[in-house]
């Protein structure tokens, strides 16, 4: 890499920074209990939009991993999601009704709260739908990974979205407050992805899976990118460039092995293939906040009519994290 | 008869004072050393300590990793033990990430059954496979006078400088470099020799500019000293590829209680259910097989080789090998049949019978991926859109050799495909490439259209199996590659077949009793020659014999029609 594009993603960089702190002043403070947090504590950072019924299973999930404290901005919520939220014990809550288009879609805010309250701490930054996991995550808490990262000298973690979907139409489904998305939600495209690198930022760039191939099969190019890294050991100089699929500087975006080896990976479940998505649907395609506009949404619609759904015969069944690591979807590098 | 302890602690102090009270419950003196890097955690871990009977806090150093200062911690402590203790027979030195696994009472058993054996790991420089770096004798030729850790740049600068005016250290008289794991056990006699050597100044200046002397300093020495030495740690501890210590954890228990050794290092702080089961007395359940110490070994190894060499064929979110790294693009061999279903009927369910392979059909087909039996998808959830196999052509093709690894799978493959492959299949060793070239004319006789109509559709699949075939015979290529004309192929049809086969099935025992029934080639000759006249030359075919051409077809014609 030369040292102009070297200054040019430098410049990204305090760019990205200095919105990050700009649009600090969208966010409305509602709960703030960051004064418990101690120093070693894991924490999670999300935006939020109508969540309510998703909320209690995250909580669970998260918390059970170990993490110590939750980031959350609410996005103009209706459905008393953030009501329900300023009455834990480990939430700090912000709210803001300003644009998440115009807030690239919420890294901008979170990059605030991070530069703030995250700096010299593991960081998991995650959307409510997302679910960590890593090798061993069923015996070894997340504080374990994270102290291994730690002696790794490794700053990141690299994972891949991977999305879960039911057998059936997604209507079908009824999904309750506080239950397990995955036991409506357990098959998964478990061999159909492509990968490429970005040249610019350095990371890996994957996409495929089932909206590849059900949504995009003539226009691979619209296909949602899965990669992301979720989980970083944040640092004042550190932001997260789009979403979470790449991060400045360049080094963080590095969580892969090119001379042949593995590194150490995890995959983030995605349970956004529920009935939570069908209304959801129809008011992201008028609302157009999201990436390129929702063309997704839009695609979902049109693609709603498969009686099977996302479902089809070589669709695999979800069984645990060792299931992944055999397909070759993450990786226990030398974790052992 | 007994057994002393000397710990040195650096952090999780909570843990180390946990392994303390279990040992002084078992009536064994114990020195601690805690790193004067230790900030405010000590006090309290002092308070904890100072009511246990046998525990004594030895005079604080800072122990930077890889120092002297741990060495003469370690020293210094085992001194102690032996003066106050008369009644010690063996000094055992563990760190506060240690855990005994064994009832202490077995370890005491077990070293008054060997009175006069040390345990401590001590292996000539050359027999040792973990040092790194390049750093193996020479750790004890240079000088190390600069902390690794600390102050990388000046370690290195100062490295290079010795090397570049060939600096050599004189080794003190008698001593024979050894290195090994830093956690021993040693005996009373072997310790008094090394404390009171009379060259005990020149020996401490020697060890304190040698690299990483705790690794080094007794596993040299007793040697000098010790009568029986047993080169293995009491101590199961594991590196991995990078210097560091393996860490365990609450699913490591299994392993852990199966193991011979005594302590295991190092273990996670949080593993809250192996300290409960090892040090909790109540919850110790009756004594499991022994495993083997190689069959351990063979774990962390796996996960070194997983770390270093990957799964090959493979790419994720933490595996993508610049193509000079890896050998082999794909998981597993596979075959690629170029022309042959222009010339014979079924040509995929022929080979499947023969062969035992996935025949798929043209997977590269400009319409769509062609996967045996007409299937939609395949393994993976695969997708039969060309627009998605045509993003990624390679990933394409490793995802399904990949996904159905434990089966052989072939393909056919034409000069009317998509060609965006044929770079990837021919740098692939795993591929097996058979190529009939000038097959394509074969449709284009049978489609009875006029010459001039097709002249340069000829021209153009001609062109594209052409540029194929350069690929194929460059010098880099690592595909496995044969190729006949048309005109060769039909002369004798069963040979090239035999040979395939043959390679297929990795024996050459399969005699083939029937052929591929050939599709209809009337009027080939004719029609080659009216390419010809129309100005276009399918050189790709080579000469067809047309005597040769009756005969061969003459005879398979009639099972044709």
């Amino acid at each position: 890499m030369g040292a102009l594009s070297a200054y040019g993603l430098r410049i990204e960089r305090r760019r990205c920074q200095i919105r990050a702190i700009r649009k600090r002043r969208e966010l409305t403070r509602i709960v703030n209990r960051t004064e418990g947090i101690s120093e070693s504590d894991v924490l999670a950072f999300v935006t939020i939009r109508n969540e309510l019924r998703r909320l209690p299973f995250f909580l669970e999930y998260y918390r059970q991993l170990g993490v110590r404290h939750f980031f959350f901005v609410d996005n103009g919520s209706t459905d008393g999601g953030p009501e329900m939220l300023a009455d834990e014990d480990d939430v700090s809550l912000w709210s803001t009704s300003n644009s998440y288009r115009r807030s690239r879609f919420g890294t901008d805010w979170l990059n605030w709260l991070k530069l703030r309250y995250g700096v010299g701490h593991w960081t998991l930054t995650l959307d409510p739908d997302e679910f960590l996991i890593y090798p061993f995550c069923d015996s070894r808490p997340l504080l374990a990974l994270c102290d291994w990262l730690d002696q790794s000298g490794a700053r990141s973690l690299g994972t891949m979205l991977i999305d879960m979907y039911p057998r059936g139409p997604l209507e079908e489904v009824e999904y309750q407050t506080g239950q397990d998305p995955f036991e409506l939600a357990q098959w998964f495209d478990s061999g159909n992805y492509m990968i490429s690198k970005n040249p610019r930022y350095g990371n890996l760039w994957i996409q495929g899976g089932p909206r590849a191939r059900v949504y995009f099969p003539t226009e691979p190019e619209k296909a949602p990118s899965l990669n992301k890294i979720p989980l970083v050991k944040w640092d004042r100089r550190y932001v997260h460039v789009s979403s979470t699929h790449m991060l400045l500087p360049r080094g963080l975006n590095l969580v892969y092995d090119e001379a042949g080896g593995e590194k150490m990976s995890g995959c983030l479940l995605h349970a956004k293939f529920l009935d939570t998505l069908v209304d959801k649907a129809a008011e992201e395609i008028e609302r157009r906040e999201h990436f390129a506009g929702g063309r997704e949404y839009d695609a979902y619609h049109a693609a709603r009519s498969e009686p099977d759904g996302l479902w089809c015969q070589w669709s695999e069944r979800y069984i645990d994290w060792r299931q992944l690591e055999l397909l070759g979807l993450m990786s226990k590098g030398n974790w052992a | 008869m007994s057994v002393g302890f000397v710990m040195l602690a650096h952090d999780a102090l909570d843990r180390a004072a946990q392994v303390a009270r279990v040992i002084s419950k078992a009536g064994c003196p114990l020195v601690i050393h805690v790193d004067a890097r230790v900030g405010k955690e000590f006090d309290a871990f002092e308070k904890k300590v100072a009511v246990l009977q046998g525990v004594t806090l030895a005079p604080r150093l800072a122990c930077e990793w890889g120092t002297w200062a741990l060495v003469q911690a370690s020293r210094d402590g085992a001194e102690v033990l032996l003066r106050s203790h008369p009644e010690l027979g063996h000094i055992c030195l563990i760190s506060g990430a240690c855990l005994p696994i064994k009832p202490l009472g077995e370890l005491v058993a077990y070293l008054e059954r060997h009175r006069n054996t040390d345990f401590i790991e001590s292996v000539t420089i050359e027999d040792v496979p973990w040092t790194k770096g390049g750093l193996s004798e020479e750790r004890f030729t240079l000088s190390f006078p600069f902390p690794w850790r600390e102050k990388r740049r000046l370690f290195d600068l100062w490295v290079e400088t010795q090397r570049l005016v060939r600096r050599k250290r004189r080794l003190p008289e008698g001593l024979s470099p050894h290195m090994g794991s830093q956690w021993w056990c040693l005996t009373r006699a072997t310790l008094e020799g090394i404390l009171t050597d009379a060259r005990r100044e020149e020996l401490d200046r020697y060890f304190q500019l040698v690299w990483i002397p705790d690794e080094s300093y007794f596993q040299s020495l007793v040697r000098l000293y010790g009568t029986r030495v047993e080169s293995r740690s009491l101590t199961l501890s594991k590196f991995d590829f990078q210097g560091k210590p393996h860490v365990f954890y609450d699913d490591h228990l299994p392993l852990l209680r199966q193991s011979s050794a005594f302590f295991a290092r190092k273990i996670w702080p949080g593993a809250n259910r192996l300290y409960r089961a090892f040090l909790d007395r109540k919850s110790v359940t009756a004594p499991v097989a022994r495993i083997s110490p190689a069959q351990i070994d063979r774990m962390f190894i796996q996960a070194i080789s997983r770390r270093t060499r990957g799964r090959a064929g493979m790419v994720m979110a933490s595996r993508f090998p610049r193509t000079d790294c890896e050998s082999a693009l794909t998981a597993a061999p596979y075959a690629v049949f170029h022309g042959f279903d222009e010339i014979f009927r079924d040509f995929p369910g022929w080979m499947r019978t023969n062969s035992g392979s996935r025949v798929h059909g043209r997977l590269f087909d400009l319409d769509r991926a062609r996967f045996c039996g007409g299937q939609t998808g395949y393994a993976g959830a695969m997708s039969d859109s060309a627009a998605l196999r045509d993003y990624d052509p390679q990933q394409f093709l490793r995802n399904l050799i990949w996904g159905t690894r434990g089966e052989h799978q072939s393909f056919l493959f034409s000069a009317s495909d998509a060609q965006d492959i044929c770079g990837f299949l021919a740098a692939d060793r795993n591929a097996d490439i058979s190529v009939v070239t000038g097959a394509w004319a074969l449709p284009l006789l049978r489609s009875g259209k006029p010459v001039a109509g097709i002249r340069a559709e000829a021209a153009r699949l001609q062109q594209s199996e052409a540029d194929f075939v350069d690929i194929l015979r460059e010098r880099q290529t690592r595909a496995r590659v044969r190729i006949w004309s048309l005109a060769e192929f039909l002369e004798r049809p069963l040979d090239p077949l035999q040979e395939i086969v043959d390679s297929l099935s990795g024996a050459d025992t399969h005699l083939l009793v029937r052929m591929p029934e050939f599709k209809s080639m009337e009027g080939l000759p004719g029609f080659l020659q009216s390419l010809r006249n129309a100005g276009m030359s399918p050189h790709m075919a080579g000469e067809i014999n047309e005597e040769i051409m009756e005969r061969e077809l003459g005879l398979f014609a009639k099972v044709a029609r």
